[in-house]
Parts: structure tokens; C-alpha cells; sequence
């Protein structure tokens, strides 16, 4: 409501600039003007949000992701470039609405408007998958163990192996199943506890809480440790056959 | 109750033909089943098999070094990557350990270990008396949609390897608990209509919503194909109610096995398996000779009209994958 308020306001202030412009001015103005009122695409330049942020508050979302949407091992933040834009989309969703609490995304998320979220989505899904630099070289060890675990599951606890939904090699399958090749560990190892806490609920059928509140906090430093060491697949999600 | 029961009664007469309406009591024929008779008296209804007293199969890393160890090593990789490593046998996206998880190990999705001491064995599907390598053949010509390799081949050979590396332990003729798939008390009907609306709501975001199943970009299936060209063909065990029916309630969807109800686990496998799949290799020359000769049970769909259309009428060629 108060969002569409803002937007006629944006117009009129236009509209304003015509009327008092004289001569070829004007027609350059009215020029300007119509490109800006047809093509609402101005306002929604989604690499321009992502550089600089946007017009309602949104705070430059490479900043904390990446200038190329790689994410930070150090920080924990996640990798975005190569995701499904479905998923990414989702995502954006539950942290305004429900399903997914983050202090830091939720405000971000509930000042973006629903086209804004859209751009977003499909920009960062059409960058190349770039692997964040940096971060503590991972532990040898945990990656051995959460690589054996990773891989074959635990089924005498009902649980599937990582594969089984992520990909072989973590590359994501679809638009539901995100990858985890290449996440920062401490971001991976966060979300397994947000599951087990309850405050990450928005995966569909509870699949992914089924597998996370099986997984001890050493299991889950692990399996993230595993998947923070795995590369980056240059192929995107694949999807129905 | 009666009311309910009714309806549904309706509703499959709508869905399917009325060969197929299956009531409490009449009793089913025989579905193919586990290694004929003598395995299909001892399996035990518990859905999981997690009673105790069975062999525990050793895990990957025991496979012992040395010659024995690498043809069982090949084994497991064939049984987990089939297209991959017998390339050669398969017509379809499917893997052995798609219906054998847990790399053939898991109680309830009839495991390895829990077959390789009830071989050889009778069967009727083929009439005769079945060593394990002849069953394994089986597997290639029907649910893997491909061509038998020859007794002797290295391919059957280290399956064999595989599954009597899990069997380490396993007794002699004893059907152990979680062999094969849990049997489900008889249903009320194949109700079609609500396994489509099963399927839509628990399975398709993997299996995809026409059956096909999901691969990553660079080509791996991740999520089996149901149904379709690229599934299991007419003559497969898990083209059998039965089969599906006992294969999902223990199984799926994945990592939450057991979570539907018999109802729920009947209809599904029922609207799965009244889809279009490709052809049964024992074809006769008609579908109507064919359902005859291989598929006279009430809980088999091939040769039924469903939805319009005459299932094995426009079935897919078996034995070739589609490009
Ligand atoms: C101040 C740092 C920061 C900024 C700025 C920021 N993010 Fe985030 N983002 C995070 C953190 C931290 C998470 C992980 C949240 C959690 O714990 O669930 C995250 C998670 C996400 C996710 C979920 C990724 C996944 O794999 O599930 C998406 C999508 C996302 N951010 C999009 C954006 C967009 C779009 C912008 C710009 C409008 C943006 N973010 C700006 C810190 C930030
Ligand atoms: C039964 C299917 C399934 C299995 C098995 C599974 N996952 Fe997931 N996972 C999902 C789904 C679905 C999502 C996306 C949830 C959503 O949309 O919010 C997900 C998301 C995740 C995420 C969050 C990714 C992100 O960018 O925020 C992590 C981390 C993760 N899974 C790790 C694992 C690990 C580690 C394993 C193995 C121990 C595993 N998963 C096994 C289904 C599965
Ligand atoms: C589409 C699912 C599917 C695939 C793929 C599949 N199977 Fe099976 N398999 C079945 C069904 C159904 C049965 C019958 C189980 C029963 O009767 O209880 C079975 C039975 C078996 C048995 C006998 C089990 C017993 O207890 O007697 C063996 C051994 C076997 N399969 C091995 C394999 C091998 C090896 C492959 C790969 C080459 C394979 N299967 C692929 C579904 C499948
Ligand atoms: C989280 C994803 C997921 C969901 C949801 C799911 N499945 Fe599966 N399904 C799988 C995977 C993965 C396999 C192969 C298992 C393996 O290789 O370990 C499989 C195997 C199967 C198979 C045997 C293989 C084949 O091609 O025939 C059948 C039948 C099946 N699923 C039916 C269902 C039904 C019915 C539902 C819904 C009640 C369902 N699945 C829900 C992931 C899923």
C-alpha cells in the first residue's frame, strides 16, 4: 500500500517537470519522461539494487554478497550467483513473510517489492557461479568425515545421503533442490541449525528439516565443511528431463 | 463408512475398469512376487523388517582387498551407477539402488543381502527354477528396460560378488525380516483419482509432474523417472500395485518412509502404475494376448483402459532408451 503511494508520488513529480519546462526542453523532458512511465524497468534495474540498493532502503545487496554475487566465507553469507531464481525468489519471500527468520535479511527482503524480488531473483540465477575467496582453509578431517557421511547418508536414522536430493556433486537439481557446492561452511552449518531450531520452516514437505534434526552439530560442521570444499560447478541447477 | 466406501467404489468406476475394482475378501491372485513360493511365505508384514536377528550387511569399507574385493567393488558400482558402469544392459534412466536403497542394504526395499541365500529358487513369472545370477538377469530385461547380460558375464558376475559381500552372515534358505517389500493389507479399491492427487502434493516436486524425474544440468538422474520412456517396462515387479504399493509405504517420499497411509501408498502406486511405460519384452503380438498370457491379476493395468486410454496399446518400444 504505502509502497504504491510512493510510486504515484514518483510520477507526479515527473508530470511536475513537464509542465514547467518550455520549448525543446519540454520535449526532451516528455521524452525522458514517457521512457521512465513505460518502462517501470528504470526503477527496477535489479544491478543497480544490487550495487548501490534501492530507492526504498534497500541496502546494496553485493555489499555483503558480492560484487558478483559470490558470497563471503568469512562472514557467512551466502552465495547467490547460479541459484535457481525460483528458489532465490522463495527465499525472499519467507524472510518477509514467514518461514525463514534472519535479523539481517528480513528487513532487507520486506523492502523489496514482489517485481523488485523478481529482477533480483533472475539476475542473480543468470550470473555465473562464482566461488567466494578466501576463509579458513577447511579441516582435512571434517571434510573426510563429512564427505563419507555427505555421500551414503545414515540410513538405520532414515536418512538419505546429501546426493540423493542435491546433486552428486552438490550442483543443485531444479528449482527446488538448491546447490551447496562451494556455500561458505559457517552459512551451511547455520541454516542446518535453523532447521533444527525452528527457525528456518519454509522447505517444502519438511524434507530438508527431516535430514538436519537427524544431524549432530559435529555432523552438520561436517557435511558443511564437505560442501564448503567442493568447487563450483560451472553448469546451472538441471531440472525435469 | 459404508457411504465412504461406496463412493469411492464410484469414483474407480469412473477411473478405471471395473476389471480392476479389487474388494476386501475376494483375495488377490498371486502377484509376482519374491523368488516364488518359498520366500513369499516366510516375508513378514513388518513394513521396516527392523526386527531383530537379521544380518547386519557389512559397509563399503570392508570390502576386502585383492581380486574378490575389486569385483566386488564393481558390483556396487554397477548396482549404484548401472547406466554408467554396464552401460551396455540398460534401456532407461533407472539405477538398481532407485527400488534397492541404501546400495541394496536397506531392510524393507528388498535388499541383497536378505535375497542372495533364498536363490536358487522357483519362480512363476518364468516357470522354472532360478539360480541368483538368472534372477539378476531379470532385473536387466524388465526394470532396467535393457537386455540380459549372458551367465558368466563380468557384469552379473560382480553383482553376484556384491550381494554375497552383504550377505556375509545371512542363513541358508531363511527369509530373513525386510526382505523384499512390505506387503499392505488389501485395499478397498484402487481409488486413481486420489493417487493423482497424492502424487501431486507429495511426489511430483521430485518425480516431476508428468513422472518424468529430474537430472542436474550436466546430465545425472537424481530423481527417477516414474513412468514414461524412460522408466521401467510392462514386465517389471514394480509395475505391479503390489509391488509399488509396498515400495512406497516403506520408502518414499524420500527420507520419509512410512509417514503415508496404506490408503495413501495404494493409490499412488495405482495411478503410476496405470501410466504408459515401455513395452513388455514378452510381448505376445497383441495387448490383449499379452495381458493374457503375463498380467491376468487385478492389481496389474497393463492391457486396462484407464483414462481413456488402452495401457500397452502405444507403449514405448523396450529395450532402446529414446534420445
Ligand atoms: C548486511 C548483509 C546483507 C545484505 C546487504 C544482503 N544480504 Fe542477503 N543474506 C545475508 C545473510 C546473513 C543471509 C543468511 C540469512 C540466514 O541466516 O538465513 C542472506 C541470505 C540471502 C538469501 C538466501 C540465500 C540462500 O541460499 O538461501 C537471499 C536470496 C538473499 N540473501 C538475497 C539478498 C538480496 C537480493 C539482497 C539485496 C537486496 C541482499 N540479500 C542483501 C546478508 C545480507
Ligand atoms: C529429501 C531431500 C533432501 C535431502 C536428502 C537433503 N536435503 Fe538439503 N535441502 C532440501 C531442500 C528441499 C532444500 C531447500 C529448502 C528451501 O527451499 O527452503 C534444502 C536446502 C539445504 C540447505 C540450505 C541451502 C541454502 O542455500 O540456504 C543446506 C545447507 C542443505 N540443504 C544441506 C543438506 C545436507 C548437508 C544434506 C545431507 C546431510 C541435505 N541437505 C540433504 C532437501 C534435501
Ligand atoms: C524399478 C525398480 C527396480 C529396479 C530399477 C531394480 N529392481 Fe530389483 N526388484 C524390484 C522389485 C519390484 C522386485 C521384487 C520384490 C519382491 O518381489 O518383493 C525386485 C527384486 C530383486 C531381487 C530379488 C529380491 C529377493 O528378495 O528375492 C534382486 C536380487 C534384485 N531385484 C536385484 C536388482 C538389480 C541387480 C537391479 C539392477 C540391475 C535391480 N534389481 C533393479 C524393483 C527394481
Ligand atoms: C525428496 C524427493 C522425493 C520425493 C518427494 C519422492 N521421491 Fe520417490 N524417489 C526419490 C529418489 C531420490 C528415488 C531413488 C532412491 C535412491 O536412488 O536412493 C526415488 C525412487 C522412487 C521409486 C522407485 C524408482 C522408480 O523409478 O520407480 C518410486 C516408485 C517412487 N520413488 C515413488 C514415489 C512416490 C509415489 C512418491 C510420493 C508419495 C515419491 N516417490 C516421493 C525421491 C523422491
Amino acid at each position: 500500500m504505502e509502497r504504491s503511494g510512493q510510486r504515484k508520488q514518483k510520477r507526479s513529480w515527473v508530470g511536475f517537470c513537464l509542465w514547467r519546462l518550455p520549448g525543446d526542453a519540454t520535449r526532451l523532458t516528455v521524452a525522458l519522461g514517457l521512457t521512465l512511465q513505460t518502462l517501470p524497468s528504470a526503477a527496477l534495474d535489479p544491478a543497480s539494487i544490487a550495487s548501490n540498493g534501492s530507492a526504498d532502503g534497500a541496502p546494496a545487496c553485493g555489499s555483503c554478497h558480492g560484487a558478483n554475487g559470490e558470497g563471503n566465507s568469512n562472514a557467512g553469507f551466502p552465495r547467490l550467483s547460479g541459484l535457481a531464481a525460483d528458489y532465490l525468489l522463495r527465499q525472499l519471500a519467507s524472510f518477509a513473510g514467514a518461514g525463514r527468520a534472519s535479523e539481517v535479511m528480513q528487513p532487507i527482503a520486506s523492502a523489496l517489492s514482489e517485481p523488485e524480488r523478481r529482477a533480483l531473483a533472475s539476475y542473480y540465477a543468470g550470473l555465473p557461479a562464482w566461488k567466494a575467496e578466501g576463509g579458513e582453509p577447511p579441516d582435512g578431517q571434517l571434510v573426510f568425515r563429512g564427505r563419507a557421511l555427505a555421500k551414503s547418508g545414515d540410513w538405520a536414522r532414515g536418512m538419505p545421503g546429501c546426493p540423493q536430493c542435491h546433486g552428486p556433486v552438490g550442483q543443485g537439481v531444479g528449482a527446488v533442490f538448491p546447490a551447496l557446492a562451494g556455500q561458505p561452511a559457517a552459512y551451511a552449518a547455520a541454516q542446518l541449525a535453523a532447521w533444527k531450531n525452528k527457525t528456518r520452516a519454509n522447505d517444502p514437505l519438511g524434507l530438508m528439516a527431516g535430514v538436519a534434526e537427524k544431524l549432530t552439530d559435529d555432523e552438520a560442521a561436517a557435511v558443511s565443511a564437505y560442501y564448503a570444499s567442493l568447487p563450483v560447478p560451472a553448469t546451472r541447477n538441471g531440472g525435469p528431463r | 463408512m459404508s457411504t465412504d466406501v461406496s463412493r469411492r467404489w464410484t469414483r474407480t468406476v469412473g477411473a478405471a475398469s471395473l476389471g480392476l475394482i479389487v474388494l476386501v475378501g475376494q483375495g488377490f491372485p498371486k502377484a509376482e512376487g519374491t523368488g516364488g513360493g518359498r520366500a513369499e511365505q516366510t516375508r513378514r508384514p513388518d513394513p521396516a523388517g527392523n526386527a531383530a536377528g537379521h544380518v547386519q550387511p557389512p559397509p563399503e569399507s570392508a570390502i576386502p582387498d585383492g581380486p574378490f574385493g575389486t569385483m566386488v567393488r564393481m558390483g556396487s558400482d554397477i548396482f549404484q551407477d548401472t547406466g554408467r558402469h554396464a552401460s551396455g544392459f540398460v534401456g532407461n534412466d533407472l539405477r538398481c539402488s532407485n527400488c534397492h536403497l541404501d546400495g541394496g542394504r536397506l531392510p524393507g526395499s528388498a535388499p541383497l543381502w536378505a535375497a542372495y541365500e533364498n536363490y536358487p529358487a522357483y519362480r512363476s513369472k518364468n516357470r522354472h527354477v532360478n539360480t541368483f545370477a538368472e534372477r539378476l538377469q531379470g532385473c536387466f530385461r524388465y526394470s532396467m528396460n535393457g537386455k540380459a547380460p549372458q551367465l558368466g558375464d563380468p557384469v552379473l558376475v560382480a553383482l553376484e560378488s556384491y550381494a554375497f559381500f552383504l550377505a556375509r552372515g545371512a542363513r541358508t534358505g531363511v527369509s530373513p525380516p525386510g526382505r523384499g517389500y512390505p506387503k499392505l493389507a488389501q485395499p478397498v479399491s484402487l481409488d486413481i483419482a486420489r493417487g493423482r492427487d497424492v502424487y501431486a502434493a507429495k511426489c511430483a516436486l521430485c518425480h516431476g509432474a508428468s513422472g518424468e524425474g529430474q537430472a542436474t544440468a550436466d546430465g545425472y538422474t537424481v530423481f527417477p523417472p516414474l513412468w514414461g520412456a524412460r522408466s521401467y517396462n510392462w514386465g517389471a515387479g514394480m509395475s505391479s500395485v503390489a509391488n509399488a504399493a509396498g515400495f512406497i509405504k516403506a520408502n518414499m517420499p524420500l527420507g520419509q518412509g512410512n509417514t503415508l497411509s496404506d490408503e495413501e501408498a495404494w493409490s499412488v502406486a495405482a495411478f503410476i502404475d496405470s501410466r504408459e511405460r515401455p513395452q513388455d519384452p514378452r510381448f505376445e503380438g497383441s495387448v490383449d494376448e499379452t495381458r493374457k498370457a503375463h498380467h491376468d491379476d487385478p492389481l496389474d493395468f497393463y492391457g486396462q483402459t484407464v483414462d481413456g486410454v488402452l495401457l500397452g496399446q502405444n507403449a514405448p518400444p523396450s529395450g532402446t532408451v529414446p534420445p
